[in-house]
């Protein structure tokens, strides 16, 4: 097995496109557990860790955030939980501190398994995932876009994620998450919330429970028609409920060891209808100050 | 050649692209304080300090470490062999039975520390999650990563 450690984003590039084959690793958390438990010989392995500009982020001159494919983790919550607080508390319930340390998004999104943690506040604030290749330059990739199915995602095999480019939230963002525990849980589902007033909408997104992580689309028409964006009331309990089973009703989960399908179905339902509750008090206190 | 430092000595090794960090410590090196327990990344047995952050080595790559810092237990006590405050503390509170997990359990401890995720005990049971311990001494490692942090927040 070959070994290629890349110092610049240009000779990675070039890498890719001599040999396709080659698996890109960055904090390892998904990669390593396929080479110690030999599930996966790949002919070769691209480590991308040394080439810095991956580990960082920057604001960029239209206003959003450009999150560098490296940066861990632990670094999202640290240093980026005031504008993405969705994805940081995503960032929180990802495995352990030291899985934290080591594990990106980057990483999550190339993994692209349905239960990833990243990938439902990614739908839910719109995230665009910037991926690039020698041949062909940048490609932009809504994260609509990017996952066509378990463990697949839309990336060319010559192609690598370079970054994440998403808005500061402009309102509450909220995650939650089921699992057996607090700590190092697959989830058995999970839900994102983003509300985005300026355009009185709202982002909602399901993990976990389909083929792929996906936008409960129904659920935010409904509500973005329904609420109040005033204010002036709390949430009706009947716009609650029916935006639970909006939620529910997005997903197409399937009886797994960490659960059945009737499990998961009533779990989002309940995320969805706390996720939204807890978002409308903020936004709702806002409002009123 | 991989080179990269060890408890502040410096390492040149020919490494296989496929081995982990905690092989390479462990039949190279012969550091064998760092565990292996699960080489899933959930036990913790095997965490080190990389450049001073906590990481499982048995998902780090060894060729990924180079000209980084590792930090393994060994590296935890005092060149004359005086304990480090918190390996005391671990004798003192019986925060180990059969002490396969202690490695870890004391430099994730001492990360958690350094982090300052110590301001209550729930709070340090949050951010130990990462390491586990079967004889279950949970309850000595939380006081004595307490008992080196200092006094919970009020
Ligand atoms: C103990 C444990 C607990 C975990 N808990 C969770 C959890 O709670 N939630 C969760 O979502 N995940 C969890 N994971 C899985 C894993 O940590 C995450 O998926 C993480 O985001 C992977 O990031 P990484 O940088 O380590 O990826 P790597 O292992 O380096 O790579 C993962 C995949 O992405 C590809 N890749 C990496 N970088 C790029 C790039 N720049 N361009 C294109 N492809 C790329 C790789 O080829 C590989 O297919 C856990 C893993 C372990 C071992």
């Amino acid at each position: 097995m070959d070994f290629l450690r890349p110092a610049t984003w240009a000779e990675a590039l070039a890498a890719k496109a001599a040999d396709p084959t080659a698996v890109p690793i960055q904090g390892g958390t998904d990669v390593m557990v396929e080479i110690n438990f030999d599930v996966r010989r790949p002919p070769a392995l691209l480590d991308l860790t040394a080439i810095g500009e991956l580990g960082d982020w920057e604001l960029t001159a239209d206003g959003l955030l450009r999150v560098g494919a490296g940066v861990p983790y632990a670094r999202i919550i640290t240093e980026l939980g005031d504008r993405l607080p969705g994805l940081a508390q995503a960032s929180r319930t990802v495995g352990s501190p030291q899985i934290r340390n080591r594990g990106t998004v980057g990483g999550n999104l190339g993994a692209a398994s349905p239960a990833g943690d990243a990938h439902p506040p990614l739908l839910a604030c719109d995230a665009v995932i910037e991926a690039e290749s020698a041949a062909r330059g940048t490609r932009m990739i809504p994260a609509t876009g990017f996952y066509l199915g378990v463990k697949r995602n839309a990336l060319e095999p010559d192609e690598l994620i370079r970054a994440v480019h998403l808005r500061p939230a402009t309102g509450p963002q909220y995650f939650s998450k089921v699992g057996t525990r607090n700590a190092m849980v697959i989830a058995v589902c999970s839900f994102a919330l983003a509300l985005h007033p300026g355009e009185r909408r709202l982002g909602a997104a399901v993990g976990s429970a389909a083929p792929t992580p996906l936008r409960a689309r129904a659920a935010e028409e409904f509500a973005a028609r329904e609420f109040d964006w005033s204010g002036a009331t709390a949430l009706d309990p009947a716009l609650l409920a029916r935006f639970g089973e909006l939620a529910a009703e997005a997903a197409s989960p399937i009886d797994d060891v960490r659960g059945t399908a009737a499990y998961r179905r009533h779990a989002i339902a309940v995320l969805a209808r706390r996720t939204l509750t807890w978002a409308w008090n903020d936004y709702r206190g806002k409002a009123a100050a | 050649m991989t080179a990269f430092e060890v408890n502040g000595r410096k390492v040149d090794l020919e490494v296989d692209p496929r081995e982990s960090l905690l092989a390479v410590l462990q039949d190279r090196l012969h550091l064998y304080g760092t565990k292996k327990g699960c080489d899933h990344g959930q036990c913790g047995a095997c965490t080190v300090h990389l450049d001073g952050r906590r990481v499982v080595s048995c998902l780090t790559l060894a060729s990924q470490v180079e000209g980084r810092e590792v930090r393994t237990i060994e590296g935890v006590a005092g060149e004359d062999g005086t304990l480090h405050p918190l390996q005391r503390a671990f004798i003192d509170n019986d925060a180990m039975q059969c002490g396969y997990c202690t490695p870890g359990q004391i430099m994730s401890g001492l990360a958690c520390i350094a982090e300052g995720h110590t301001g209550d005990d729930d709070e340090i049971r949050e951010y130990m999650s990462g390491n586990l311990c079967r004889c279950g001494a949970y309850v000595g490692i939380v006081a004595a990563i307490r008992q080196v942090a200092g006094p919970a927040e009020a």
